[in-house]
This record gives C-alpha cells, structure tokens and sequence, in this order.
C-alpha cells in the first residue's frame, strides 16, 4: 500500500503515533509550501496533508478559509500543487496526501487527475465532498494509480455506515473529532476515548483525529486513542501570523516538533 | 420523461447526487428517511394542504393579463400569480412544507440561506408560526439590497446572519448556512430554499412547489380548454420553475422556459446565467451547470436580482437542458428593469425583479406568436422589496 501503509506499519512496530501536518498549498506561495514541508519531516512530520486551495470551502473554519483565499489570489491550482509535490518528492521521503474538494479534480478531469497525480507521487486524496456514494467516478481512475482514498467518519456516522466506509476506504481513516468546521470547536478527550472503541471495534485500519486539535497538550491527551493526530488550522493560522518573518518556517516547525513530542511522551497513558 | 427521476441516490441522469461531507451525510440520510415517511402520510398531506389554503391563501389566481396582451399584440399572456401568496411569493410554498417536516423529526432550531431575502421570510414566518428558533444567513450584499425584507425578518423573530466571504451574496450565504449545519447537525433543520443541494432537496423541494404547476394545469383547462403553449418562469436555483414545470413534464406540446439572469449581459461576463455559460461542476451537494473558470474555481457573479444571483442551478434544470426538455434563455439587468415597469403601468402588478426576468422574456416571444396562442408566466413574487433598487435606478425621489 505504499508510504502511508508503510508509515503505519513502521509507528505500529514502534509503538508511537503519527503527526499527519495539513498546510494550504500556496499560502504565501508554493516555494514557502515546500520549504515548510521540508522542515515538517525534519521535525518528526509523519504524513503531509495539503490542502488544494477551493472558492467554496463549505468543511473549512474562518482560518482556512481565508488562507484559501490567500492560496487562490496566488494563481495556485491543482497543477502547479502537483509540481511543488513533485519536486518535493526529489529531496525528501514524506507521504503526502491531497486534502479538497471535488470540483477542482473534476474540472481538471478525474482520469488526468489520477496520472498526473500518481506521477507527481502523491500517495493519497482525501475530497471532503466525495462521500462512498458518489466516489466511484474518481476512484476508478485514482485506484488504480494506487492513490489512497482517505475517508471521513464522524460522530454522528452510524456504526453500519462506518463498517462500510472502512471497507472501502484505502490509506487510513480520518476521523471528525467535534461536529464542525476545521478549527473551531475543542474535542472533549473522553468523547474520542469512545468514539475510538466504537471505530476499533470495527476496522483494524489506521484511524487519524484531526478537526479542533491545536496544541500539544490536546494532541498527547487524544494520541493514545487513535493512530494519529492531526492538526491543521493551528499551522496554518502560525503561517499567516508569521507570513512577513524570515524565520517563518524555523517558528513552525518547531511547533510540530512541539506536538510530535507531546504525542510521543503521551503513547503509554 | 416516464421513468421516475431521480434514481435512488438522487440523480437526473448524471446530474445531482450527494455530493456532501461525511458530517453532514448522517444528517441528510436522516432527512431523506423522514421525507420518505411524510411522503406515504395521508395525515401529513391534509395537513400541509389545509396549511397551503387557509394560512398561505392558495390557490393562487391564474390571471389573464389582458392590457399587457394588448399591447404586445401576440399571444395570450396569463400571470400565475405566486406573488399573492402570504409572505409575496413562491418560497412559502417550501417552507411550510418543511417546517411540518422538521417538526415531524422534532427539529425546533431551523436555518436558511436568503439571497432577496423572500425564502429568508417565508422561513421567519413558519418558524414564527410553529414556534420555532430561526437562523436566517445573508450575504452582506444583500442584506443592503433588500433591506425590507430584512426588516421582516427581524420582525418575525428571526436572526439575520451576516456573511461575509467571497461576493457577500447567495452562494457564500448557502456556504455559511452549511458550515453552521455541520455545528448544529443534531438538533438543526436546514431548510433550503432551492432545487438545489444534495439529495433529498431538490426532488423535496420540487415536490412541494409543484402545487404551481398542478393549480395552473387545472385553471388553464377550466379558462381555455386546453394546455398551454408556453411555460415562462425566472431561474436561480429553480425552485418555481420546477414547481410550473414539473406537472407539465410528460405534455411534450407544452414549450418550457426558463429564464436566467444575463447580468450586465452575457458578453461582460458579469451575469449569472449558469446553463447558458456553465460546464457541469460541483457545489453544494451536487452535480450540475456552474459557473466556474478552467481551473474548477466557482466565478462570482452579477445579477441585479439578488434571488437570482448565484452560480449554479437546480440539478433537475441541468437534466432537462441536457435531454431538451426545457429550453433556457437570458435577460438581462436592463431588460428586467424595463419589464418590471411595465408590468407595473399595464397591470398595476408590481413583479419581483427576479419575477421581471420571466415578464421580460414574454415581451420578447408574444409578439412572435398568433393570438390564439396562449403563454403563463409564473408570478413568482411581488416586487415591493425592489422598489429601492429601482428607485435608486430612475432617480425617483
């Protein structure tokens, strides 16, 4: 199954949890993208989620809206993502992932996509407005470039309905901690310690909680349940604040850092 | 046209379908089984029926325009008059629908997206009527462009929420009113106003607007004696096109029209006519004509009638466009302006300026056509709320 698979296997074998960073791509310009994704892996970065700038991100807080925005007002598109992914996969080893929505890929056209996109080495997709019942289109295309498909679950997915996204699903599981847009509520920790077992009893794939995680604490307290943590808005609003500083990237990632060691000290709570 | 539309996942041919979060998916299933229920409930039809006539007013006349077939000389004109519906339009059609829906699923939060302001109205007004706590989103634009309607609103209890992204109008409205459904999906009803929105909306809201087509097939017969030649009616997401057109669907002698805002016109770019300039795309929750650039990005749009300001249309439109079933064409600002006017002095009707799209058209095709034959135009709204625009417009002070 490729990098992620083998990320997962390796973290599994060491007992330790992974650090998966989502970034806007673009934002403030694909050559800082790649600078920050080169100084995520040195930080201990397990898996990129990055995130293909769209007018309309109905799954977004205000954070990464703007970002978006900021991302698009840059020229950024899907093509010139998949270069930047490309010329990333030249100097570094990181499974990255493709986190949006569908009409950009599908303006590109699904087939074109899923060549382009495997050529460029990315290792999986994520498309928030793709749920099962509409994801054949695509899949037909992105399977069989080996592209994982990563799926959502959230709180409020019925066991049955979960059973059959992780049937489906290829990669890992991306689990909703709070019922809402990315970064905006706070997950409360016991709800995921049973949301976690539900899931567990379920799939053996790997499950990642992202949506409201932002600090080192969170994520040491939520890592012992789940495969992964994920944090996003948090980087992402770090990058905004520090858009005009030559340390820009140094001041992220040691924030990942930060939260890598968090997640590390908090495995065997 | 015979076999059922949509499919089970809510697709008319390859537009539609559900294309939603994992967030909201559980949510719009649950609607969707509950929808199914209601649809079987002879219990529920009275109700929503005896709501239809003695809260709303329906039916609504059927009204034989006679000084304006007059004066362009052609075809019969009659105006299916929508706009006397309580609340001065189409929208209460839905909204009492779904609101006994909601209160079927115990829902007593409801939300909407408004872009004119009349579906934010209709929803206030039921929410005040079922007792209900209401969440109205509107883009900023709007909320200055219509601000009577805003007025209402408040009065009627409800909260008018602000938005402020992307062009401050209907579409970033619908992305705000999403977003906070996905915050409050567990004890939230989202009631959309539209055709449009993932699977079940479109058939849902269809379905109940479709009470339009139904009274004018029935008061056309009765004053005329047979069908009628054409069907005219504004398009911004397509709720009360789809409602006049649906019933008519298998009378394939029976010409259907839509009318989509050409803006400024069609050359400046700056409109909102998705059939007429978009390629199938996806947003909120389905699949079909957008406006959009190459790279998949959704355009902004310009329409001096905020109802139809927005760049995507009813996913049921798109079928029928692609099938050539129903033809769709384009008015501009300043046709719809003349229209509006027109209407105004020959009639004494003052139409909605989404509604004067739809007048617009008919001032252009009567002529061009014998004086047996016989055109309706739906009425969707009256145009109280405009009359600052247009007043702006002319300068009348």
């Amino acid at each position: 199954m490729g990098r992620i698979g083998e990320k997962f296997r390796q973290l599994r074998e060491k007992g330790e949890k992974a650090l998966v960073a989502y970034i806007v791509a673009g934002d403030p310009s694909l050559e800082i993208t790649k600078e920050i994704i080169l100084g995520f892996k040195d930080a201990g970065v397990d898996i990129i989620e990055l995130g293909v700038p769209f007018s309309d991100p109905t799954a977004d807080g205000p954070v990464i809206q703007v970002a978006s925005g900021r991302a698009l007002e840059q020229g950024t598109d899907l093509v010139s993502i998949l270069d930047m992914v490309e010329s990333v996969n030249k100097s570094a080893d990181i499974p990255i992932v493709l986190f949006g929505y569908y009409n950009p890929i599908f303006a590109y056209g699904n087939k074109r996509f899923a060549q382009r996109a495997r050529a460029s080495g990315v290792d999986g997709i994520l498309v928030v407005d793709l749920p099962p019942e509409e994801s054949r289109e695509l899949r037909k295309y992105t399977d069989q470039a080996d592209i994982g498909f990563i799926s959502l679950l959230a709180p409020t997915t019925s066991s049955e309905r979960i059973r059959k996204i992780s049937e489906e699903a290829t990669g890992f599981l991306y689990y909703v901690s709070i019922t809402g847009v990315t970064g905006t509520k706070k997950p409360r920790v016991s709800d995921i310690r049973d949301e976690m077992k539900r899931v567990r009893r379920i799939t053996e794939m790997p499950v990642v909680v992202g949506f409201g995680i932002s600090t080192p604490g969170q994520a040491g307290e939520i890592a012992p349940y789940a495969d992964g943590i994920v944090v996003g808005s948090a980087f992402v609003h770090m990058i905004e604040e520090h858009a005009g500083d030559s340390n820009m990237v140094n001041i992220v990632s040691d924030y990942a850092k930060e939260i890598k060691t968090a997640i590390h000290k908090g495995r065997n709570l | 046209m015979k076999t059922q539309l949509p499919d089970r996942e809510g697709h008319f041919g390859v537009f539609g379908g559900r294309y939603a979060a994992e967030t909201l998916m559980p949510a719009i299933i649950e609607l969707e089984e509950a929808y199914k229920e209601i649809k079987k409930d002879k219990t529920f039809a009275k109700e929503y029926a005896s709501y239809l006539r003695d809260y709303s007013g329906r039916e609504t006349p059927l009204y034989f325009a006679e000084r304006l077939t007059e004066k362009l000389g052609g075809a019969k004109i009659y105006l299916k008059r929508e706009d006397l519906n309580h609340t001065g339009s189409h929208k209460i059609n839905n909204t009492l629908g779904q609101a006994l829906l909601a209160r079927r699923m115990g829902k007593r939060k409801i939300i909407a997206e408004t872009g004119a302001g009349q579906h934010g109205v209709a929803t206030a007004t039921v929410a005040a009527l079922f007792g209900m706590e209401c969440k109205i989103f509107m883009g900023r634009e709007d909320i200055e462009r219509q601000s009577p309607n805003v007025f209402r609103m408040k009065i009627l209890g409800a909260e008018v929420v602000p938005v402020i992204s992307g062009t401050d109008t209907l579409k970033d409205a619908m992305n705000e009113a999403m977003r906070y459904w996905v915050s409050h999906v567990k004890d939230t009803y989202y009631v959309i106003g539209t055709t449009a929105g993932p699977h079940p909306y479109p058939v849902m809201v269809r379905n109940f607007q479709s009470v339009i087509g139904r009274e004018v097939k029935r008061q056309i017969l009765k004053k005329e004696g047979r069908l009628p030649d054409v069907l005219i009616a504004c398009i911004g997401g397509g709720s009360n096109a789809m409602g006049l057109f649906y019933p008519f669907r298998n009378d394939v002698d029976v010409v259907m029209t839509g009318v989509e805002a050409g803006g400024r016109g069609i050359a400046t770019g700056m409109h909102a006519a998705s059939i007429a300039e978009g390629k199938v795309g996806v947003l909120h929750g389905n699949k079909t004509y957008l406006l959009q650039d190459e790279k998949g990005q959704v355009r902004d749009t310009c329409s001096i009638a905020a109802g139809l300001d927005y760049p995507g249309v009813g996913p049921e439109h798109s079928y029928l466009h692609s099938i050539g079933r129903a033809g769709y064409v384009t008015v501009d600002d300043r046709e719809a302006t003349d229209a509006f006017l027109f209407l105004s002095e020959y009639e004494g009707i003052i139409p909605a300026m989404e509604s004067a799209h739809a007048v617009a058209y008919a001032m252009k095709l009567a002529p061009t056509m014998s004086r047996e034959k016989v055109i309706v135009i739906n009425l969707s709204g009256r145009g109280d709320k405009d009359a600052g625009i247009i007043a702006e417009k002319l300068e009348v002070k």
